[in-house]
C-alpha cells in the first residue's frame, strides 16, 4: 500500500528493463504530432533538387508494369484472370511497392536511425509507424492512375466490377501494413547486434515477389503449388486486394483468416521485441 | 520537493564482443575464447578503463546516488572518461541502466546536441517544426512560440531558405534557439555552448539562466567550461572514474575538481620522477627546470629568462628539439615554446653523453599566477623522445608595473603586450 502510493508520485522511473506488455502505447499517442512531421519530411524532402519531383511516384510503378506486361504476358504468354494486363500489373505493383516498403524502411528503424536515437528520446515507434504512413500515402497517391485505367477499361468494355468485396479493402490494406510492420520491425530488433538479416532482407522481398501471386494469378498455379503459395499469408490478402479491386481472383475466407491470425501473432512478435531492444539498442549498435 | 532521484544506478558497458558486427566474428570470439585469447574486436589499450569487472566488461557508473531538488541547478563536472555522458545518457532515456532506478517529477527534456533530426533539404521554418517535434513540443506549441524562436536565432531573413545553405554557426543558434523555447520542468544539458560564436554563448547563457531563475526550473548542466558552470549552478557534483566523487557547493566543486586535475604532489618530487614516456635508446639522468630539479618553482618579477638543462646519454645520435607547453590548471594551453615546428630548428645530439641546455626568453610583462608547464623532447613531425606531461608547476610573481599592483593572470592572461 505503502509502495505504491509513493509510486504514484513520481512522473517517470527509470529502470533497467520494462516489463513484457509495457508497450508505452500512451507516450506514441502523445508523440503524434512527430509522426505527422515525419511523414512530411519524407514527402517535402526526397524529391528536392529533382526536375520531375513527385512525378516519380508514378514513374516506377508505370515502368514496372510496362516490363512486366511485355515479358510476362506478350513475351511469357502468362493469364491474367481475362483482366486487361497493365491492370493486373498496376494493381499488383502497388500493393506489393506498399507492402514491401513497409518492411524495408521498418526493417532498418535502429540502424539508420541510430543518429537521432543517440541524442534524442522520443517513442522509437514513432520512427517504423511513420515510414508505414508514407508508404501508405505513397500507394494512395498511386491508386489515382489506377482510377484513371479503371474508367479507360471500363469504358472499352472490360469485365471489371466493383462488388459489395470492395469494401474490405481497407481491411486488407491494415493487415498488410501491419505484417510489414510486424516482420520489420522484428528484423530491426534484430540487426542492432547482426547485420546480416539486412542482406538477406535486400533479395530476400525480390524472391518473396516471385512467391506471391503479383506477376501471375492464384489461379494461374497447378495443384500441389497453390496451397504451398497460399501459405505464405501476404498471398491470400494480394489476392483478396486484386479481387476486390478487379472482381477477379480467389477470395478465401478460410485463407484470409488464416493471413490475419499469422499477422496478429507476427505485429505483436514486433512490438515486444522492438520494445524490449529500444531501452539498450543504443549500446550494441 | 526533490524532482529527480538516483538510487545505485549503475552502467555495464561491455567491450569487445559487441563490437564484432557480424556472425563471422562472433564465431572467430567464440574460438578466441576457447583457447583463451581476447576477442578479435576487443578494444585494445581502452583508456578509462575502469575497474574492469572481466576483460570484456567495464562500470561506466558505479552506484550512483544523488538527488536533485526542484528549482536547483547543478553543474556535473569531471574529467573525459569520468562517466558524465553515460550518466545524461540513462536520464535521457537513451540507454538504460544495468541497475538501479532513476525517479523523475515533472517533464523531463533533454539537450545532448542542438538541431538533431534537422535535414538538410528543409527550410529553417519546416525544421524548427520538426526539431520540436523531435524535442517533445507539439505543433500548437511551436506555432505559438514560432516567432520568439525565429528571433532568439536571429534568422528572420533566411526562414525559407533551406538549411544546408546556412553557415553552421546559424544552424547550431536555430537548434539552440528551439531548444532554449522547450518548456520542460527539468531541462538537461551537455556542453551544446562549446559550439557558437562568444556573442551567442552569452545569449544562451543568458537564456539559461532565465529558464532556471525565472520558473523555478530544474537544471542538470554539463560541460568542461569552468566559468560557465560556476556563472549559472549552484550546485556542483564532480564525478571521477564513474563515481561521484563530490557533490556540493559549486564553488567547492569546481575548485575540488582543479585541484584534483592538478600537478599530484608537486612539493619534493623531482621532475625526472615524472618522466611518462621515453625512448629505450634515451637514458635521462638529470633534468632541471628554472634552476631546480624539483616540480616547482618560482619565476621571480625580474626574471626574464627560464634555462631547462638536460643530462644523460643516448645510444644512438638523436634528432632533437626541446618543446614546453604552459597550461592553466584545467589544460587550457596559454603559450608555448615549439621551435621545432615554427622555426623548424633541430638539434642534433651525438652518441654517448650530452648535457641539452636551453634558455627561453620570456615575454617582458609576466603576470601573477600559477601555470602548469608540459615537457618535451621531440624529433618535430616525427617521434617523442622524452614526455614529461603535466609535471612542473611554476608561479610567476608577475612583473610589477608602473603603479605598483601587479596583474593577476586570471584577469589578464599570461603576459602583457606592448605598443610599439
Amino acid at each position: 500500500m505503502h509502495e505504491t502510493e509513493k509510486q504514484s508520485n513520481w512522473d517517470e522511473i527509470i529502470k533497467p528493463k520494462r516489463g513484457l506488455l509495457e508497450l508505452n502505447l500512451k507516450a506514441v499517442w502523445k508523440y503524434r504530432d512527430l509522426l505527422t512531421l515525419l511523414v512530411r519530411r519524407d514527402f517535402v524532402a526526397v524529391y528536392k533538387q529533382t526536375i520531375l519531383g513527385p512525378l516519380w511516384h508514378f514513374l516506377q510503378p508505370i515502368f514496372t508494369t510496362i516490363t512486366f506486361t511485355i515479358i510476362f504476358s506478350n513475351v511469357a504468354q502468362i493469364p491474367t484472370d481475362e483482366i486487361p494486363a497493365p491492370m493486373f500489373y498496376y494493381t499488383g505493383t502497388i500493393i506489393w511497392n506498399f507492402f514491401s516498403k513497409c518492411l524495408t524502411t521498418t526493417s532498418s528503424t535502429f540502424v539508420s536511425n541510430a543518429g537521432i536515437f543517440g541524442k534524442v528520446y522520443f517513442p522509437r515507434l514513432i520512427m517504423p509507424l511513420s515510414a508505414v504512413v508514407s508508404a501508405f500515402i505513397a500507394f494512395l497517391i498511386q491508386c489515382s492512375i489506377l482510377i484513371v485505367m479503371y474508367i479507360v477499361y471500363s469504358y472499352q468494355g472490360a469485365n471489371l466490377h466493383i462488388s459489395t468485396w470492395t469494401l474490405t479493402i481497407p481491411l486488407l490494406l491494415i493487415i498488410m501494413a501491419m505484417l510489414g510492420l510486424g516482420l520489420g520491425i522484428i528484423i530491426s530488433s534484430f540487426t542492432t547486434k547482426y547485420k546480416d538479416l539486412n542482406y538477406f532482407l535486400g533479395f530476400g522481398v525480390q524472391l518473396l515477389m516471385y512467391a506471391t501471386p503479383i506477376i501471375y494469378p492464384a489461379s494461374f498455379i497447378p495443384a500441389p503449388f497453390n496451397k504451398i503459395v497460399m501459405l505464405n499469408p501476404i498471398a491470400p490478402v494480394i489476392e483478396g486486394f486484386k479481387f476486390a479491386v478487379l472482381g477477379k481472383g480467389t477470395f478465401d475466407f478460410k485463407m484470409l483468416t488464416y493471413s490475419v491470425v499469422v499477422t496478429t501473432i507476427i505485429f505483436f512478435i514486433g512490438l515486444v521485441t522492438f520494445n524490449r531492444v529500444e531501452k539498450k539498442f543504443i549500446d550494441t549498435i | 520537493m526533490t524532482a529527480i532521484e538516483l538510487e545505485n544506478i549503475s552502467k555495464l558497458y561491455r567491450l569487445g564482443m559487441y563490437g564484432a558486427d557480424t556472425l563471422r566474428d562472433e564465431v572467430l570470439n567464440f574460438f578466441a575464447r576457447l583457447r583463451g585469447k581476447a576477442p578479435v574486436n576487443a578494444k585494445i589499450g581502452t583508456e578509462n578503463r575502469l575497474d574492469s569487472v572481466d576483460d570484456q566488461f567495464v562500470w561506466a557508473l558505479k552506484d550512483i546516488n544523488f538527488s536533485v531538488e526542484q528549482g536547483d541547478i547543478v553543474g556535473i563536472i569531471g574529467k573525459n572518461g569520468a562517466g558524465k555522458s553515460t550518466l545524461l545518457k540513462l536520464l535521457s532515456k537513451i540507454t538504460a541502466p544495468t541497475t538501479g532506478s532513476i525517479k523523475i517529477r515533472g517533464r523531463i527534456a533533454s539537450l545532448l546536441e542542438v538541431g538533431t533530426g534537422m535535414h538538410p533539404e528543409l527550410t529553417g521554418r519546416e525544421n524548427i517544426f520538426l526539431n520540436g517535434a523531435i524535442l517533445g513540443m507539439t505543433k500548437n506549441e511551436i506555432k505559438r512560440k514560432f516567432d520568439d524562436i525565429v528571433d532568439f536565432a536571429g534568422i528572420a531573413k533566411y526562414i525559407e531558405t533551406p538549411i544546408k545553405r546556412y553557415s553552421s554557426g546559424m544552424s547550431v543558434r536555430l537548434g539552440f534557439a528551439i531548444a532554449a523555447f522547450l518548456e520542460p520542468e527539468i531541462l538537461v544539458v551537455d556542453e551544446v555552448l562549446a559550439v557558437g560564436d562568444a556573442e551567442f554563448q552569452k545569449k544562451a547563457i543568458g537564456k539559461m539562466q532565465d529558464v532556471s531563475k525565472g520558473e523555478g526550473r530544474t537544471v542538470l548542466f554539463v560541460s568542461h567550461n569552468m566559468s560557465a558552470i560556476k556563472n549559472l549552478c549552484k550546485h556542483g557534483i564532480v564525478m571521477e572514474r564513474g563515481s561521484v566523487a563530490f557533490n556540493g557547493d559549486v564553488l567547492e566543486a569546481t575548485d575540488y575538481y582543479l585541484k584534483k586535475n592538478e600537478v599530484v604532489t608537486t612539493k619534493g618530487k623531482k621532475i625526472i620522477e615524472c618522466i611518462s614516456f621515453c625512448l629505450p635508446t634515451f637514458h635521462v639522468e638529470k633534468i632541471e627546470f628554472n634552476g631546480t630539479e624539483y616540480c616547482e618553482s618560482v619565476v621571480s618579477s625580474e626574471q626574464h629568462e627560464i634555462k631547462v638543462k638536460i643530462e644523460g646519454y643516448t645510444d644512438v645520435a638523436q634528432k632533437t628539439d626541446l618543446m614546453l607547453i604552459f597550461k592553466t590548471h584545467d589544460g587550457t594551453p596559454l603559450t608555448s615554446l615549439a621551435e621545432g615546428h615554427y622555426k623548424g630548428k633541430i638539434d642534433i645530439l651525438p652518441e654517448g653523453k650530452f648535457i641539452y641546455e636551453k634558455i627561453v626568453r620570456l615575454p617582458k610583462y609576466m603576470f601573477n599566477g600559477e601555470c602548469i608547464c608540459d615537457i618535451f623532447l621531440h624529433s618535430p613531425g616525427v617521434e617523442f623522445i622524452i614526455k614529461i606531461s603535466k609535471s612542473v608547476k611554476i608561479i610567476f610573481e608577475g612583473s610589477r608595473e608602473e603603479y605598483g599592483t601587479t596583474l593577476k593572470m586570471d584577469i589578464h592572461g599570461l603576459s602583457g603586450l606592448e605598443t610599439i
